[in-house]
């Protein structure tokens, strides 16, 4: 208890170096990119920038599942001859009445046949007034919205990106929710804009005769420019879809010399584009997203590979968008923002500023406290607390944390309830003094004593973090964070390092009475 | 050497304040405190805050003092009704409330989304003002993030129970939760006095204000312990007293180092951290005297037979 070996002494400080090494990143340049160089990052309310949490429409997940499922049961039976009544589409299943009662056997028989996404997709059973039900299953249901979370994730990562947002952060959270982050984008209106978009893309003919007038003649839609440059008449007719593409890209027409989206169609997509083009060159061209037109290029040739190219006096930004809607696809289902949150960089900065200040100003008051009422003893104290906020930099460095208002607030009231564990081991010394104890007796005494106490304390302290960090969410959790890792740190620089400091001093002067 | 001795001393050596003595009026004012809590809590209420509230909060800073008819008039140009304009901070700061659409109605998201835009609009016809944030939180995120920041205060008290009830006995245990509930109640008292809004923030600092309050008791009751050992045939009141005079100094030493850290940040932390902090600093006042006046005085009750049983020592010797 009262001795240290030279290999526990060089282990504490050891700790304590390779602490403040860690910390180093979070103030200087990285010197050699070979060098692991961690450091905390700055939350969305110290930096600026927005946090947006998407939801994805499941309902329409489900939606679109079962239409294609009536799709295929209408194609499945009308190719094995079968007829069917009333085909229909619930909340989770499709339902017809068979032709005639006979044909039950033979409807279940072909259907059952019918390709699945998954094993197990769906069933298809008679029910008892003779109507056959295709249901879709709960587990497969559930795989299917979990599949459309991560294909939303990724075409929502890669719409982000093509913005050049800078650090983007992309996260699955809960079932069916996405997290996104963007350091430095204060005002999310265009990404909010852009995600906002599922890009189902359509192409219609431009009713260019219907241009000026006021009220667009039948079969002819009036629709906004995307770019908001007034609207353009279409026809309301789809002529193709853009879900039939299956490759996009964007290159220099070598022709022309302009830039050009080049697309791919599938066959559905190239027989329709083929006979659409053919019979329209030199009109234009709509492409319809999401309602609105991107642009209207005018047909130059007809295109009946399935291969195709849009001019339109792109810009090359404008091409490579295009190409990566196109390419990213739509999204699987709309994505609705349900929380958004944004911070303009001097908010950040004024947080940042009032917080380090009252920081500072807290951590001066403890150690002129500790000066004050504990001498000697109090400045060790103030020694550990200065290690344990290193380590907690270290640490939080370690794991790349990112430090948010209410996480400062919990390094500040870390260092405050770290000089718990000294007040306790002092003042335990002093009673021990107080009964008359020699100085060496009364240390180990103060020492022993005050361990278990300080182990209890911080132990509930920890539960009730590590709790509040399991349920907590959004800045709560940084919070917790930097509380449980404050604690582990004071658990080290008191148990250890401060009690260390009082041992080597005992050694070296061997006091009669100790300045308690 | 200047530095050596400690220069002042809190409380003066061998305390022997005969606190068992006051334990009803402790416990009479604890109840009284907590009871008109409630009442508060019921009546106003709390005030919510966004998180759990849901709606549009947008905080802006206009160049020279703001002009709230002005405001209002660009908000009207954008087609929206603030529920509020308000100032805030400095004289230039505004912050403009809005309410969100209820969830029953399609599209709510979308709507609520496409008015914090107009509202941006609005401020960015206003020369020179600025955004400073803008949060928009739907009703069905509102109502998960109440039931979540409730789970976490939960099951937090819960864990607390736990481990005291495997580290002590369970009168310990009970009587700590209970002074706990206590000190809950309070804070929420304080919190609808104050018109601090309650928000997933307020509920760190409560988790925050119950782990030090924990932390206190558990001090104490260490001590307690500690002593049902030593002192085998002293009086449970008596022994409480002499338990808590011997730790008073600790506790108060804690009390004033935690207290000292969170006064910068209550006073100069910024409009975020200083309700957080009043919060924290109210909850140490009450944590602490929650432990002398109210955590003893329960086990007292609750343990005057039991504890003193237990540690007699064997009838054999």
């Amino acid at each position: 208890m009262m001795y240290y070996s030279r290999l526990r002494m060089a282990s504490v400080i050891g700790v304590c170096l390779v602490g403040l090494a860690l910390c180093l990143p979070n103030f200087i340049r990285q010197p050699s990119p070979a060098l692991p160089w961690r450091q905390i990052h700055l939350g969305l309310d110290l930096r600026g920038g927005s946090y947006l949490l998407l939801q994805v429409d499941m309902a329409s997940v489900t939606a679109d599942r079962l239409r294609g499922l009536q799709d295929e049961t209408r194609q499945t039976l009308l190719k094995a001859g079968l007829g069917y009544r009333n085909l229909a589409t619930g909340p989770h299943d499709v339902t017809f009445t068979p032709r005639t009662p006979d044909e039950a056997q033979p409807d279940l028989k072909a259907l059952r046949a019918m390709p699945m996404n998954a094993p197990g997709e769906f069933q298809v059973e008679q029910g008892e007034g003779g109507q056959i039900a295709i249901t879709l299953s709960a587990d497969a249901a559930r795989q299917r919205a979990y599949d459309a979370v991560t294909q939303s994730i990724e075409i929502v990562r890669r719409r982000i990106d093509a913005t050049g947002a800078i650090d983007p952060e992309i996260t699955r959270q809960g079932e069916d929710r996405i997290i996104v982050e963007l350091p430095g984008i204060s005002d999310p209106e265009r990404v909010k804009n852009l995600l906002g978009t599922t890009a189902k893309m359509t192409f219609h003919l431009v009713a260019d005769s219907a241009i000026g007038s006021a009220v667009p003649p039948a079969g002819v839609e009036m629709l906004p420019m995307s770019d908001g440059q007034g609207t353009l008449p279409v026809f309301s007719h789809v002529d193709v879809d853009g879900a039939d593409l299956t490759n996009a890209s964007a290159s220099i027409d070598p022709q022309g010399g302009e830039w050009a989206v080049n697309f791919t169609f599938d066959s559905t997509g190239a027989q329709e584009f083929g006979d659409v083009t053919r019979a329209n060159v030199g009109k234009r061209f709509a492409i319809v997203l999401d309602n609105k037109v991107i642009e209207a290029p005018v047909i130059r040739t007809a295109i009946t590979g399935g291969n195709g190219q849009i001019t339109g006096g792109f810009s090359a930004q404008q091409a490579t968008d295009i190409a990566l809607l196109l390419r990213a696809g739509a999204l699987p289902a709309p994505l609705n923002v349900i929380e958004q949150r944004s911070i303009g960089p001097s908010l950040g900065a004024d947080s940042i500023r009032a917080g380090g200040y009252s920081l500072a100003a807290g951590f001066v008051l403890v150690i002129a406290f500790m000066a004050l009422f504990y001498g000697r003893f109090g400045w060790y104290a103030n020694i550990a607390l200065l290690a344990n906020l290193v380590l907690m930099t270290a640490i939080l460095s370690l794991f790349e944390a990112t430090l948010t208002l209410p996480g400062m607030a919990g390094m500040l009231l870390t260092l405050g309830m770290a000089v718990d564990a000294n007040i306790l081991i002092n003042e335990r010394i002093r009673e021990e003094v107080a009964r008359g104890r020699s100085a060496l007796q009364a240390m180990q005494a103060g020492f022993e004593r005050a361990t278990a106490t300080i182990v209890d304390s911080n132990a509930t302290a920890l539960l009730a973090h590590v709790m509040l960090f399991v349920f907590g969410t959004g800045p709560v959790r940084g919070f917790a964070l930097t509380i449980t890792i404050g604690i582990v740190t004071t658990l080290f620089t008191t148990l250890l390092l401060s009690r260390m400091l009082m041992v080597r001093w005992y050694a070296r002067t061997r006091p009669s009475t100790l300045p308690v | 050497m200047m530095f050596d001795r400690p220069l002042l001393r809190f409380v003066p050596r061998g305390t022997k304040i005969n606190f068992m003595r006051g334990r009803f009026i402790g416990l009479a004012t604890s109840a009284v405190l907590s009871i008109a809590s409630l009442i508060l809590f019921f009546h106003p209420g709390l005030t919510l805050g966004l998180d759990f509230r849901g709606g549009i909060v947008v905080e802006a800073r206009t160049q020279g003092p703001a002009d709230f008819n002005v405001i209002r008039a660009a908000l009207a140009a954008q087609h929206v009704s603030a529920a509020g304009v308000q100032s805030f901070g400095g004289p230039d700061d505004v912050l403009i409330r809005l309410d969100t659409p209820p969830d029953s109605e399609p599209d709510h998201e979308a709507r609520t989304q496409a008015m914090v835009d107009s509202v941006r609009h609005a401020i960015a016809t206003l020369p020179g003002a600025q955004v400073l944030r803008a949060d928009a939180v739907g009703a069905s995120v509102s109502k998960e993030l109440f039931r979540n920041g409730m789970l976490a205060l939960g099951i937090s008290l819960l864990m607390i129970l736990a481990y005291i009830w495997f580290r002590f006995e369970w009168e310990f245990a009970v009587s700590a939760v209970v002074t706990l509930v206590l000190d809950l109640t309070k804070a929420i008292g304080f919190l609808v006095i104050t018109h601090f809004e309650f928000d997933l923030v307020m509920v760190a600092a409560i988790l925050t204000i119950l782990g030090y309050s924990t932390n206190d008791k558990v001090v104490v009751y260490d001590r307690v312990r500690e002593n049902l050992r030593k002192y085998r045939t002293m009086p449970l009141a008596e022994l409480i007293d002499l338990s808590i005079n011997e730790t008073l100094s600790r506790t108060l030493g804690t009390s004033c180092t935690v207290f000292l850290a969170a006064l910068p940040l209550a006073l100069f932390g910024g409009a975020s951290l200083s309700g957080f902090a009043w919060v924290m600093l109210f909850g140490i006042v009450v944590g602490t005297s929650s432990s002398i006046f109210i955590a003893a005085p329960l086990l007292l009750l609750m343990g005057e037979k039991r504890l003193r049983r237990d540690a007699r020592p064997p009838a054999r010797s």
